[in-house]
């Protein structure tokens, strides 16, 4: 039914025109194609009512999404909750927060699961039956079990020494897992190298313009949970830099389309100090960013330190009068515990990056107090627990008596974080 | 001094089909300049106006030129030059 919405393939740098096909890039100077809509059709397609009238799932944007026929992968993703973070917002001083929480994201708890929806449905479009992707752990979760409930084959490579539970949580879904020593750069263009030599379908690669869509319907579930409008301030955690830019044209979509009421957007970027490429670039002032050779941070899942999509986040940033800032590993685990406590939300190390950097930014004036933000919450705490174990108190060891309980009540200690 | 250099399959309509040639020179720079100079249909696609393009990476035996001196970059007999698309993961 979307057929007739998509037109084909653009160089986001040159404009040339492409048919659909399993490739990421424009032959004439590299530059990345993305999908071309008819978005005039689209506006007479779709109203708010006809969203509204369709389950809460990423589906109900479909006439905004690159496949030919109906979806086939991931047909329950999306439709995570905005959570009005009035707690956390008088912790940090600011008049409203809102969390878009991707942390309970179905089926593997993290944002990803949108875009490989989308990535793996245009997969078997195109007649791959084998998958993959090279990822820093939540998509490595997401294609695995994706591809395992669509009977696809999977190669999924990630760096040898992620997160146990990253790489439990890939291989359990019958993947085949690789580990690769080395950083996340050098297993990415490793998979660049195996998506052209076998004919596989590379999620990240050779599909990336049709997953890289995906990533658009966080951007529309937050301004439809609004209420049919736009935040004034986004802060987006940013590893490869595409989905700050993703949002962005989501909301400029919907705009577009009638569907909300265009106003400028503040689009901030997070990253941890570790690998800071693209915050680099902003704050230094410069037109793009310079790669990073070994990162080195405990937010893993942000830890891409030559983005693909960094030159274009910095641009964003830029135009939208947003900025961009980096935090240390105290810092996000610090968050981390904040957004617990004050929330109720477990979210990954990612999500303490997005926190602490809007603490910085409200320091810094660059979010007013008086003003309503947007904070994305891209993954789920139980993945990251490693970060964050040292850090917190132990429980209380006592013998069944209301004797030993008596004392605990007494001298209540804060629930919080110790270092 | 032969280098072998790795080309991606979209560009290889420019190589006569090949997906390794094998060229001379003394730096990362010079190879891609004799690459040019034999299959000048390269030219547009690997430089603008004489710089490298922003999404073209350029990989030494596996490490990223970037890393190393640049075009600058000395290569001896036998090295691999692998010419890869930068628009991918994240």
């Amino acid at each position: 039914m979307t057929a007739s919405f998509v037109r084909g393939m653009k160089c986001r740098l040159c404009g040339t025109c492409y048919p659909i096909s399993a490739t990421n890039f424009c032959t004439e100077d590299f530059g990345p194609l993305e999908i071309d809509y008819d978005y005039e059709a689209i506006g007479e397609a779709l109203s708010r009512e006809k969203i509204e009238s369709r389950p809460m799932n990423m589906w109900r944007y479909q006439e905004l999404l690159p496949l030919d026929g109906e979806p086939t992968v991931g047909l329950q993703v999306g439709g995570t909750p905005l959570v009005r973070a009035d707690r956390l917002a008088a912790e940090l001083g600011v008049a409203r927060i809102w969390l878009k929480n991707d942390a309970v994201n179905y089926p593997t708890l993290s944002f990803k699961d949108r875009v490989v929806a989308v990535a793996l449905s245009k997969a078997r479009e195109l007649g791959f039956d084998t998958v993959g992707c090279a990822s820093t752990g939540n998509l490595a979760n997401s294609v695995a079990a994706n591809a395992a409930a669509a009977g696809l084959t999977a190669y999924i490579l990630i760096p040898a020494d992620l997160e146990r539970a990253k790489i439990l949580g890939t291989s359990v879904y019958g993947a085949h897992v690789v580990g690769v020593h080395g950083t996340y750069d050098e297993v990415n263009r490793l998979c660049t190298q195996i998506a052209f030599q076998y004919n596989w379908g590379f999620v990240n690669i050779n599909l990336r313009p049709f997953y890289a869509e995906g990533s658009k319907t966080f951007g529309y579930e937050i301004a439809e949970e609004l209420g049919w409008r736009l935040p004034q301030h986004v802060v987006s955690p940013m590893a490869g830099g595409s989905l700050i830019g993703k949002i962005a044209q989501a909301f400029e979509e919907l705009g577009r389309l009638g569907l909300v009421e265009p106003q400028p957007v503040r689009f901030h970027g997070a990253q941890a100090t570790g690998c800071n490429p693209i915050s680099h670039a902003v704050k230094a002032g410069l037109s793009e960013h310079r790669p990073i050779r070994k990162p080195h941070t405990i937010a893993r899942s942000l830890a891409i330190g030559d983005p693909a999509d960094g030159y274009f986040a910095v641009k964003l940033i830029r135009e939208s009068g947003g900025w961009a800032e980096d935090v240390s590993d105290a810092e996000i685990t610090q968050a981390m515990a904040l957004l617990a406590r004050t929330e109720g939300v477990f979210a990954e190390t990612a999500g303490g990056v997005t926190v602490a950097v809007t603490r910085k930014l409200l320091e810094q004036g660059r979010i007013g107090r008086d003003e309503e933000v947007v904070i994305c919450i891209t993954g789920n705490g139980l993945k990251t627990q490693d970060a964050v174990v040292d850090h917190l108190d132990k429980p209380t060891i006592i013998q069944p008596t209301l004797e030993d309980f008596a004392p605990l009540v007494r001298s209540r200690p804060e629930p919080a974080l110790v270092g | 001094m032969a280098i072998k250099v790795q080309i991606p399959a979209p560009l290889r309509q420019h190589t006569e089909g090949k997906a390794t040639v094998e060229l001379t020179g003394a730096t990362v720079g010079a190879v891609l300049q004799n690459a040019i100079t034999q299959f000048p249909g390269l030219a547009g696609r690997l430089f603008d106006n004489g710089q490298l393009r922003r999404f073209v990476n350029l990989y030494l035996n596996e490490e990223d030129i970037r890393y190393l001196q640049n075009l600058d970059t000395p290569v001896k007999d036998g090295d691999d030059l692998a010419i890869i698309p930068a628009v991918a993961g994240g």
